[in-house]
């Protein structure tokens, strides 16, 4: 321990003692004016989607994972990489990156009357490759976990796992029976599938887009679509197995007279029915952007301050370190809790939708 | 004739407004976040055996206060935008 707390000290001053020289961003800026450093660039160009996986720029020259480009234009199916949109300067075949303000950095064609038009694009961008990356993490481990299980089922023979898979047995049993069971009731079994899912897919999602480099970095969980259908799936759940009693509750609830004909309280509760999965959309989609923005910003301190003079940025690249740290177990922390929410909001609002008639004491 | 003086003089107030707003948001926050630790704090205190329940009582309590305050930022975000 004494040693590990050793090494952490020495890292921290090597990265505060290579700060000490001048920057050669200053350097750079005397020579060029043109690029001015912009941090909000930098972070729009890491949290939004994009046609290639960009990893890294060495002497200008960008060296980025090409993607395919799958679109359906006017002239048919072009499926091309997107290398091929780097070599033809931003254009390939009529597709072009728009500038517009509407269409900003997505492909666009020009239909007859020379506007802008977006093709039908199925393209697999940063984010769906990243999805698929990290779906395929989460199949390895749940099915890899589920195959110990499988096999003892076989054999009849009932051992208590150890390791990682007990570790993922502690982890499963714990959503279980505190969330899923409590919340739910007699009929959870049908429910725990997805919602055990859904925990899952969160969390491994948020943690892979921490990791600073390819296969991590993408931001999945904080692009609006994907927190979309997440609650979409919520709400066809709660909504389509909702019983009757759940929908008489909502358009001819057991009150007074006077608070359900003018319709104050039938209008009021069918907005909550669309409320509820639009606040976990938003809670999930704005904790994970606004953490991976933070966490960029942060970087950025550095080059902000670097044509500031040595000074100002060797201090500012040790208290960008430090708040990095501190702001990446945050982010850990932040992960694991938002996808415990969503897991326990769903099951909540699942359970909500499964009531029984009450019998009426007359 | 002072109505169309003044009517000439229009800012636009957009950016300040959404500003302001987004602080108001984290000023929120800051309040209901402290004011669900100060309780948990509290109720330890009083029966140190519950401290796992209450520790995860008040991190969902506090996930969920966060999430309306987010509502207000992203929304004063896209107005920024």
């Amino acid at each position: 321990m004494k040693d590990f707390s050793r090494i952490i000290v020495l890292l921290f001053c090597f990265v505060a003692a290579s700060a000490l020289h001048p920057a050669f961003a200053a350097e750079e800026q005397g020579k060029h004016e043109s690029a001015a450093f912009s941090a909000k660039d930098v972070i729009m160009e890491h949290v939004t989607d994009a046609y290639e996986w960009h990893i890294t720029t060495i002497n200008g020259k960008h060296i980025s994972i090409p993607l395919p480009v799958i679109v359906v234009g006017q002239n048919g199916l072009n499926v091309f990489f997107s290398s091929k949109l780097e070599e033809g300067h931003g254009s390939y075949n009529g597709f072009y990156l728009s500038e517009s303000e509407k269409y900003k950095g997505k492909l666009v064609e020009k239909n007859a009357s020379g506007e802008e038009i977006r093709p039908w694009d199925f393209s697999i961008t940063k984010n769906v490759f990243s999805l698929l990356i990290n779906s395929g993490i989460l199949l390895a481990i749940i099915l890899g976990v589920a195959s110990f299980y499988k096999k003892q089922k076989k054999t009849g023979e009932l051992k208590a796992p150890r390791g990682f898979i007990g570790f993922m047995e502690m982890i499963v049993m714990n959503i279980e029976n505190e969330v899923i069971k409590p919340c739910i009731g007699k009929n959870y079994a049908k429910f725990s599938p997805y919602l055990l899912t859904a925990f899952f897919f969160i969390l491994i999602n948020n943690l892979m887009g921490l990791i600073p480099i390819f296969p991590g970095g993408a931001n999945v969980t904080g692009n609006i679509a994907i927190t979309l259908i997440l609650s979409l799936f919520t709400f066809f759940y709660v909504n389509i197995f909702g019983t009757k009693e759940y929908w008489r509750e909502i358009f001819w609830p057991d009150v007074p007279i006077w608070l359900k004909v003018p319709p104050f309280m039938p209008i009021i509760e069918f907005v909550g029915v669309f409320t509820k999965p639009f606040a976990l959309m938003i809670r999930l989609f704005a904790n994970i952007l606004a953490g991976h923005s933070i966490a960029i910003s942060i970087v950025c301190l550095v080059f902000i301050t670097a044509s500031q003079g040595p000074a100002l940025n060797s201090s500012m690249t040790v208290v960008s370190v430090l708040l990095s740290v501190f702001m990446g177990l945050v982010e850990v922390l932040v992960s694991c809790i938002q996808a415990y929410v969503f897991t326990l909001l769903s099951a909540v609002f699942i359970g909500l939708a499964q009531v029984e008639p009450h019998t009426v004491k007359r | 004739m002072l109505l169309s003086v003044l009517l000439q003089a229009v800012v636009s107030y957009t950016g300040l407004g959404a500003a302001i707003g987004a602080g108001l948001a984290a000023v929120g926050a800051g309040i209901g976040v402290g004011r669900i630790g100060g309780s948990a704090c509290e109720g330890i205190a009083r029966q140190p055996d519950a401290v796992g329940d209450i520790r995860t009582t008040m991190i969902i309590a506090a996930a969920l206060v966060e999430g309306v305050a987010l509502f207000a930022i992203v929304l004063c975000g896209f107005i920024l935008k």
